[in-house]
């Protein structure tokens, strides 16, 4: 539909009083509006330019979009109601060519630059795509009642995992999707339960649920990506009874570029990317896939990492090995593991002093997964804390030395593992008897060892598995870089 | 521009747009039905007319009603009607 507020035959001039250029040629506006027909859309103040009739104020940017402006101040010159030509910044060459000698601009400089328009800020560009553009988004429309709560909408519906979640709106789907270089309609897999199929469209609409940030997109994709290896059986995990859920834990670069949380509280709640990224993962599979607790989500009792978990790997010490690099993913490049991880079990040991004390103590901790009769129910993430590893760091023990010596010492005794063994029926079959059993499986895989936490306490983590890890073929965590 | 609220979709859309209601139970045994009158007129003769066909057939049941017709029902009376009964009857009749 044609503006009737600018004119069919004539010029019209973006401008906003914020920009140097646009005030420095305040004068070539006034000129030009003698001249005339002229019209200033102006984006930020409905009194500038002085000395001109026709200044249309554009607060609402729809004009400054609609004419596609990317820097003011813009000229351009109209022709039966269509552009014919435009310029941008200050030139006094061009816009002598586009609007003759009124437009000569006596004593400013030939030549100077103009500002940023308000409409391509970040953030603004995606909101009018929203209100006067064409989305070009794929998933349906779900209108709200004009006087109902979208947050409670999204509730009514079922999207939510109990928690409220940021009301998927266009303009906040777009901004997620300017975090990746990926096209939205390209299908990232398949999501259990349902195997339905989900776009990157769909990623950023429970990214936005979850309260991500644009630049967290590579890191959920990622995430996603990884979930979706056969190898982690996602599927199995999502409709267990045992307590587990996916453990998102984060490797690189990636990690720090979003702020992520490798230090004080790494495993609590307060650090953005670290809630809302191992939440849009749940997200996801609650709402493409169909995983719904009391439905296919089958837990006994769960765990609170079911709502988020998701951390980053302290990676300050030139001298440790990152998770990352120990399951085969060149230094330097970001990464995501995935673990299947119950919830956190607290290990206290404020007595060990020497790498050998400490591993011994470790074990009786580790024992506990599970059920301390029990070995190869599942693996464990350790999350050695900053006091606890610098006992290790200080007796020479590197990655590869913790976990050789923590193999070693998690074996036990087949007769005090077996069925009624310390008047307790849980345990081990009979044939165990005259053998010595390991806890977990092989390194790395048994025990996945990882450096977070503050600075002080003589305290680490322990986040037993599941007992799916047994086959071990077909039950892995997984370890996958991270694209940007 | 439409000023009214939308939302995409966040779900496969394997299920319709509109809400889909609860699907009633095969069979009322054993089951407690609240009768609410909603406060308007004649609403109770309504729920009196209920009360002794749900008595008939051995249903139990439990009257409640709104403080005023005027005002949505307190959330404590709504609470109060999903802790203690699986069906609800509205009396909405003048």
């Amino acid at each position: 539909m044609p503006d009737t507020l600018l004119p069919r035959d004539g010029l019209v001039i973006v401008a906003k009083r914020d920009c140097p250029t646009c005030v420095l040629v305040e004068p070539v506006m006034q000129s030009l509006d003698r001249a005339g027909p002229l019209a200033v859309v102006s984006q930020d103040d409905p009194t500038f330019p002085s000395g001109v009739r026709s200044v249309v104020y554009d607060d609402a940017l729809e004009r400054s979009f609609r004419l596609n402006i990317e820097s003011v101040p813009t000229l351009i010159r109209f022709k039966d109601g269509r552009e014919v030509e435009r310029t941008v910044g200050w030139e006094r060459k061009e816009w002598m060519r586009l609007a003759g000698d009124a437009a000569e601009g006596k004593g400013l400089p030939a030549w100077q630059p103009g500002c940023g328009s308000k409409s391509v800020e970040p953030g603004v560009h995606e909101a009018l795509i929203a209100r006067y553009g064409d989305p070009g988004l794929k998933s349906r429309e779900i209108a709200v009642g004009n006087w109902d709560d979208p947050m409670e909408a999204c509730f009514e519906r079922g999207w939510t995992d109990g928690l409220p979640v940021v009301p998927p709106t266009d303009e906040r789907i777009l901004r997620m999707l300017g975090g990746t270089e990926r096209k939205p309609d390209e299908v990232v897999g398949l999501i259990p339960p349902n195997l339905a199929s989900c776009t990157v469209e769909k990623v950023a609409i429970n990214a936005v649920m979850a309260g991500c940030k644009p630049e967290y997109m590579p890191v959920v994709l990622g995430v996603l990506e990884a979930a979706l290896d056969p190898l982690f059986v996602l599927h199995g995990l999502l409709c267990t009874t045992h307590f587990s859920g996916p453990l998102v834990i984060i490797n690189g670069p990636a990690a720090k570029a979003i702020g992520m949380n490798s230090g004080v509280n790494a495993l609590g709640q307060g650090n953005r990317a670290n809630a809302t990224i191992g939440r849009a993962l749940q997200l996801i599979v609650r709402n493409v896939g169909g995983g719904l607790p009391g439905a296919i989500d089958r837990a006994t009792l769960g765990n609170p990492g079911k709502y988020t978990f998701c951390f980053a790997e302290d990676e300050s010490d030139p001298d440790w090995e990152p998770l990352s690099v120990r399951r085969g993913i060149a230094p330097g490049k970001s990464a995501v593991t995935l673990f299947h991880g119950e919830g956190v079990h607290g290990f206290i040991d404020q007595r060990s002093r020497t790498p050998e004390e400490l591993v011994r103590s470790l074990a009786l901790g580790l024992f506990g997964v599970g059920h301390p009769k029990l070995c190869d129910a599942g693996n464990a993430v350790l999350v050695l804390s900053p006091e606890h590893y610098k006992i290790f760091k200080d007796g020479g023990w590197n990655r590869r030395r913790i976990e050789d010596e923590l193999f070693q010492v998690l074996k036990r005794p087949g007769r005090d593992l077996i069925w009624g063994a310390q008047g307790v029926p849980e345990g081990l079959p009979p044939k165990y008897a005259d053998q010595l059993v390991d806890k977990f499986q092989p390194m790395p895989d048994g025990v996945l060892i990882v450096r977070a936490g503050g600075e002080a306490g003589l305290f680490s983590a322990i986040i037993g598995g599941w007992p799916g890890q047994r086959v071990r073929q077909e039950c892995q965590s997984v370890t996958r870089e991270i694209r940007p | 521009m439409n000023s009214q609220p939308k939302l995409r979709d966040p779900t496969a859309e394997s299920s319709p747009v509109r809400r889909a209601r609860l699907v009633p139970p095969p069979s009322l045994d054993g089951k407690s039905v609240a009768l609410m009158d909603i406060g308007k007129s004649r609403g109770a003769e309504f729920i009196d007319r209920l009360e002794g066909h749900f008595k008939k057939v051995g249903v139990a049941t439990r009257r409640y009603a709104k403080p005023t017709n005027t005002k949505v029902a307190p959330t404590a009376l709504m609470q109060q009607i999903a802790a203690e009964n699986q069906l609800a009857v509205i009396a909405l009749s003048d």
